[in-house]
């Protein structure tokens, strides 16, 4: 079966975790992997794998992506170059998924509303945070049964799981996991809370989601959406668990999940950059369906009207 | 050299923690009158920096942490317009305060900040502590649950948050677990490695009772900065009771500045009057100190021993074995419903529990 082609800009641990689970899919090929630096070790990696490199950046990439046939381009790189790489890409009509803070495109939670953009047509998505997308599905499970008022949600991850970037970037990591939650998820209002545990052995990465109803919440018809949704994550994280309740004390709802990875390139504690690169590669292979079955046509967005 | 010889003539700076550190133990509901009220008394008294926040700093208000009784701004800006002397401090979380809440405190007349994290996880700091400094704020770098790493690991994340601007680097007891020895080989080994013009810190909690005997151990190592609370109003037992360690002070020949019966009578006649209850080294407040538990866990801890029937003790000590770390309160309710499940105080299903 065709293949689509894509490349994978950032070979750190995001990007090579990415690189094991592309190298699984049945309509996705990852072809390039580029990086800045000749001496990363993930380039390395990734030439060891059969991948194309460049230690030159996008620009790198850039000469041959109408040659090779990219079409799909991940980011993992950072908010501050994303802008740039999508719009060279974009310009060469290469469909971009981006694991950056950046949000360019629309936050894309995969069963919230990938469906409904696969069918707009967009050129970018924005793969929000880890702590987004193992929180927002549940925010969205209560509120796809009643209106949620407020949404607040407590991310919990291992220390050994969180790189220099994030770290020195914490803000942007809180105030656009907090937007998403109330944007996505479906909350009038959002707030996102991240702790960094040191333990060791390191701890699994824990999430809690608390909604506020409008109403009295509806106990079995939130419980039924809650096992639903959970159920709709497992597809593309197995490790995705309800660890405890729903439980329902007046108008709170309270979710404790645990993330468990998959172990790809990443030990599984780490499920918190597991769900983030399932999260993309389950969304390239959506679009990537789509241009299979021509129900997609990527286009190229000159780059003086890209952002 | 004896502790008292080592501290005779030392001039420290005591930062009252009662209407920040004491909002866990007020459940965050003081009114504005009462903040107002307690900030005054501790200015006349002649404090020199009093913390104003939600407990858990700016943006602390929240489902997670309790949600406070009126806004951090307008906390700050009741308590700011009436300070004589007396510098207005918030502390801040990177991961629950945004740098934009930072800033609104610094508009509202906040002069200090205190940006805190674990104490293994300084390099969350970064874009906090440079905005404190750009804001030209007081700024101070503050290691909780300075506990939970070795002497030499706590030096390199102190020396992190320096490089990153921090004026002032404290050693945090968060769990009261420390014994003077501890805070002695901490405060010492920053003081050796920190630069000369760096200030050092240390925020103590009463849990084992020895928030005036480690505070002391602290000035004698070279901290020159020593939070406490007035009538010991913290979480936990409390942080170190400020009276108590400024009357110490005072005959150890440590210059504080503080006129001691002025600030007695706060405690006495103003912070006491307000709290449901004394803080004591209870059953459960004490374990928090023996297991080195974070001290902000004890009011949660005994909400789950009321809804699931589990003892509160048990709950912290299993809190502590799994190594969870402040921040995490959303986990007290996890472990209770997991820990209540397996003791069969509730079903499987724990929604007919509650």
């Amino acid at each position: 079966m065709t293949k689509i082609k894509c490349a994978i800009i950032g070979p750190g641990n995001i990007g090579t975790d990415l690189l094991y689970k592309l190298m699984r899919s049945d309509v996705l090929e990852p072809v390039w992997m580029v990086g800045v630096d000749p001496t990363s070790e993930g380039l390395a990696r990734a030439r060891e794998l059969g991948l194309k490199v460049t230690d030159q950046g996008v620009d790198g990439l850039l000469p041959h992506v109408i040659t090779d046939g990219v079409q799909i381009a991940f980011d993992a790189t950072s908010a501050y170059v994303h802008a740039e790489n999508s719009r060279k890409l974009n310009g060469l009509g290469v469909f971009m998924v981006d694991l950056t803070p950046a949000a360019i495109g629309p936050f894309c939670v995969p069963p919230v509303n990938l469906a409904t953009l696969a069918d707009s047509g967009v050129m970018n998505v924005n793969m929000v945070t880890c702590a987004g997308q193992a929180t927002i599905p549940m925010v969205n499970a209560v509120s796809r049964v009643q209106p949620v008022e407020y949404s607040e949600i407590i991310a919990t991850v291992a220390s050994k799981s969180i790189g220099p970037g994030t770290r020195k970037n914490i803000d942007e990591f809180t105030r656009t996991t907090s937007g998403a939650v109330a944007r996505v998820g479906g909350a009038d209002q959002g707030k996102a809370i991240v702790v960094v545990n040191p333990a060791e052995p390191p701890l699994m990465m824990r999430d809690t989601i608390y909604c506020e109803t409008v109403d009295e919440p509806q106990v079995d018809a939130i419980t039924r959406s809650v096992h639903d949704m959970i159920a709709e994550v497992q597809k593309y994280v197995p490790g995705y668990r309800l660890k405890n309740g729903p439980t329902f004390n007046g108008r709170q709802v309270s979710i404790f999940l645990e993330v468990e990875g998959l172990g790809d390139f990443l030990p599984i504690y780490a499920g918190n950059l597991d769900i983030m690169t399932a999260a993309a590669a389950h969304t390239a292979e959506m679009f990537a369906r789509k241009i299979l079955d021509g129900s997609f046509v990527p286009v190229a967005i000159p780059e003086t009207e890209a952002a | 050299m004896s502790d008292e010889a080592k501290v005779r003539g030392r001039k420290v700076k005591l930062h009252d923690m009662c209407l920040r550190d004491g909002m866990h133990s007020m459940r965050h509901q003081i009114t504005l009158e009462q903040m107002i009220d307690i900030a005054t008394g501790l200015d006349e008294a002649g404090v020199p920096l009093l913390q104003v926040t939600h407990g858990d700093g700016l943006g602390g208000s929240s489902l997670n942490y309790g949600r406070g009784l009126h806004s951090d701004k307008e906390y700050i800006t009741a308590v700011a317009s009436r300070m004589k002397n007396a510098v207005v401090s918030v502390l801040h979380v990177p991961g629950i305060g945004t740098l934009d809440e930072l800033r609104m405190a610094a508009d509202c007349g906040a002069g200090c900040v205190h940006v805190a994290s674990h104490c293994t996880e300084a390099d969350v700091t970064e874009q906090h502590i440079s905005l404190g400094r750009q804001l030209g704020m007081d700024t101070v770098g503050f290691l909780m649950m300075a506990h939970m790493t070795p002497v030499e690991a706590l030096v390199e994340q102190a020396l992190l948050m320096e490089s990153y601007g921090a004026q002032t680097v404290y050693c945090t007891d968060s769990a009261g677990f420390m014994l003077p020895d501890d805070v002695t080989a901490r405060i010492g080994a920053m003081r050796a490695a920190l630069q000369p013009d760096t200030e050092i810190g240390f925020h103590g909690h009463h849990n084992l009772g020895m928030g005036v005997a480690n505070s002391v151990a602290a000035v004698a190592a070279g901290a020159t900065r020593i939070d406490g609370s007035a009538a010991g109003l913290g979480a936990g037992a409390g942080n170190t009771p400020l009276e108590l360690f400024a009357a110490v002070s005072e005959r150890m020949g440590i210059e504080t500045g503080i006129d001691v019966f002025k600030l007695m009578d706060v405690a006495e006649d103003r912070v006491l009057p307000m709290m449901p209850k004394p803080p004591r080294a209870d059953r459960d407040s004490l374990t928090l100190g023996y297991a080195g538990v974070y001290s902000t866990f004890l009011y949660n801890a005994k909400d789950c021993e009321r809804r699931y029937g589990l003892p509160a003790r048990d709950l912290l000590m299993e809190l502590g074995r799994l190594k969870m770390i402040g921040g995490q309160e959303d986990m007290i309710e996890d472990t209770a419903l997991t820990m209540a499940k397996a003791r069969g105080l509730i079903g499987h299903n724990s929604k007919e529990a509650v």
